[in-house]
């Protein structure tokens, strides 16, 4: 049984059909190419990557909105496209920076009715929706109709939405894209604790905002024109960027002590120095940690004096660039002319 | 449980239907739109059959026509009702790709969405000929009207036009534009073929098997039948045909139809999901 995995691809393939003017030949564009991927139940996995990278696309293969080109996908053990009917019930979807909904009808009434399509009896479907509205902060929305609220408030309407089915698999695609910041906090603290709430529920997010991805998911998976690039938790994609020990210090002034001291130590891979009104700020690159003790020495012999020592983390940002060779927002910028 | 799931998705697409199509913030407009406009779409037909007939309604045609447009209303209702619950879904409230992900059974949730269509369609179809009884010397008589005979027929039509629609719907479903009128475009195109407004007589001859071919054409001759034998006996087209044999055909050619609508609706989402299309709005 391979049932334990929340989601599985395998050399997952999309290419969609592009109509061009009638003389034109008909262009394809590969949206996903060869994916990869296995996230297991209880995860919080993310998708990162720029606008038009295949996020969006990967969701609507795994949520039986369209059908792969190549190779299969299975959510819950189930394949996505053989067994759409067997996969639906396990699963909910939300899409950010869209308002979606029945205008027309309040809060309430938009949640009930989808509760009712999944089949939750109807007075726990209000339990719920009480709880969830609450739990987001719009529990005075209840009876609002939905086309009198702002965008932000009918985009967590939506939220609710997904997770009120309780899916084992739940996909939120750009979630807090158009927040505010209030409320980007909001959402963000309420997946979080709506996973906490049951080990076994699965969710798969995709972003293109760096921090979002690094707070949230236990694993990240760096996706661009339409390939999986790299794989792991964040912790790991940036270990694996630079096994350097970054180190930025500031320190009383020099005493004599160069560049080329500090570089001779066999554990410093990387220096540079930059005189300061009150010292020197050093960067340096140590081949591990524990190499720190060795500068510090030195550091002593020469009587200068430590005044702030922190270790810079490579972000995920630093990973990308170092995966594409350009940063996301560049990477946008080209990807669209193309 | 399939039953279940079918079940919930016809009730609660009814529901949602309903609260769409009666969210009229000013009741007037609701009664315009229910009853003024079936009312002077009837009043510009008996206008051009006075002209054209010098002032006579007191030939078995006026009858004809009159009761063959007023049924009619519920070609374009139903069949609009079902296929524009597509466009409806994806570009207005853009649920669609929600419904579709829901373990509903879509067909069966078109197919609910349309039912409030069919209320509103029943009341301007009641009201049209009550009006015609009233004003304009429709003779019907009650006492002998075939009640069995018209309640099967009209059920078994608005079966036919539902499937009807559920057809249009797949081809909305696979047309990424604004496709909204579908349904009552084909209701406009069938009009002529479906003995409607004048016995099938009157068309070329080589126009004619296109109206034997509609289940429409026997729907209206079985209900005016029921509701008027006599006046439905005076016109040759069917005239050698008993109500049973009609039905007969009816039902038959609903199956035939019913059938090919299935089919093609399950074509086009297959077609849909491999081409991206149920989430697709006109301004991308
Ligand atoms: N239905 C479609 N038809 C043609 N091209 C599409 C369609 N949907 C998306 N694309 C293209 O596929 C690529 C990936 O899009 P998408 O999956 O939406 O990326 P993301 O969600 O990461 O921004 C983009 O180049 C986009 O223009
Ligand atoms: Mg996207």
């Amino acid at each position: 049984m391979s049932a334990s995995f929340a989601i599985e691809t395998n050399d997952l393939g999309r290419i969609y059909k592009l109509r061009g003017s009638k003389k034109e030949k008909r262009k394809e564009l590969v949206a996903l190419q060869n994916v990869n991927l296995t996230v297991e139940r209880g995860e919080l996995f993310g998708l990162l990557g720029p606008n038009g990278a295949g996020k969006t696309t990967l969701i609507k293969v795994l949520t039986t909105l369209l059908s792969p080109t190549s190779g299969w996908a299975r959510v819950a053990g189930l394949d996505v496209h053989a067994e759409p009917e067997v996969v639906r019930p396990k699963i909910n979807m939300v899409s950010g920076g869209e308002s979606s909904g029945y205008g027309l009808l309040t809060v309430r009434e938009n949640l009930w009715m989808f509760s009712q399509f999944y089949g939750v009896p109807s007075k726990e479907a209000n339990e719920r929706i009480e709880a969830l509205l609450e739990m987001v902060g719009m529990k005075d929305r209840m009876h609002t109709k939905s086309s009198d609220l702002s965008t932000g408030l009918r985009q967590k309407m939506n939220i609710v939405r997904g997770f009120l089915t309780e899916p084992e698999v739940l996909f939120l695609d750009e979630p807090t894209l158009g927040l505010d910041v209030g409320a980007m906090r909001d959402v963000r603290k309420f997946i979080l604790d709506w996973l906490k709430a049951d080990e076994e529920r699965t969710l798969l997010l995709t972003t293109h905002y760096m921090a979002e991805a690094e707070e949230l998911c236990d694993r990240v998976a760096i996706i661009n024109k339409g390939r999986v690039l790299a794989c792991d938790t964040p912790t790991a994609l940036k270990q694996g960027l630079q096994k350097d020990a970054l180190f930025e210090i500031e320190v009383s002034p020099l005493n004599g002590l160069t560049q080329q001291n500090l570089l001779d130590q066999p554990e410093v891979t990387k220096a540079a120095v930059t005189e300061t009104e009150t010292g020197a700020k050093l960067s340096l690159s140590l081949v591990e940690e524990s190499a720190l003790a060795r500068v510090i020495n030195l550091f002593t012999q020469k009587e200068v004096k430590v005044m702030n020592l922190t270790k810079r983390q490579p972000t995920l940002e630093d990973v990308f660039v170092d995966l594409v060779g350009r940063s996301m927002a560049e990477e946008e910028e080209h990807g669209s002319g193309e | 449980m399939q039953n279940s799931t079918s079940w919930r998705s016809f009730r609660m697409a009814a529901w949602l239907g309903w609260v769409i199509e009666s969210n009229w913030t000013d009741p007037f407009l609701f009664a315009v739109y229910s009853i003024v406009k079936p009312i002077s779409g009837a009043a510009i037909l008996v206008v051009m059959y006075g002209i054209i007939s010098g002032g006579n309604f007191d030939t078995p045609l006026f009858p004809y026509i009159y009761l063959g447009n007023a049924f009619y209303i519920y070609v374009g209702a139903v069949m609009t009702g079902v296929s524009w619950a597509v466009v409806d879904d994806r570009e207005h409230y853009k649920t669609l790709k929600y419904m579709y992900i829901a373990p509903i059974n879509i067909p069966i949730y078109l197919l609910g969405r349309g039912v409030a269509r069919f209320i509103t369609g029943s009341i301007a179809v009641v009201i049209t000929i009550a009006a015609g009884i009233w004003f304009l010397n429709v003779n019907i008589n009650f006492a002998e009207v075939d009640w069995l005979l018209f309640i099967v027929t009209l059920i078994v039509g608005v079966v036919m036009l539902a499937l009807l629609g559920l057809l249009l719907a797949g081809v909305t479903l696979t047309v990424a534009r604004h496709e909204g009128f579908i349904g009552e475009a084909t209701a406009g195109a069938l009009y002529i073929f479906s003995g409607a407004i004048f016995p099938l007589d009157v068309l070329p001859a080589w126009l004619r098997p296109i109206g034997y071919f509609m289940p429409t054409t026997y729907w209206l001759e079985l209900l005016r039948r029921s509701l008027v034998g006599n006046v439905a006996a005076a016109f040759p087209t069917l005239a050698n045909f008993s109500d049973l044999q009609i039905l007969g055909i009816m039902v038959g050619l609903s199956i035939f139809f019913g059938t090919i609508s299935i089919w093609v609706f399950r074509w086009c989402d297959k077609f849909a999901r491999e081409r991206g299309l149920i989430d697709r709005t006109t301004n991308y």
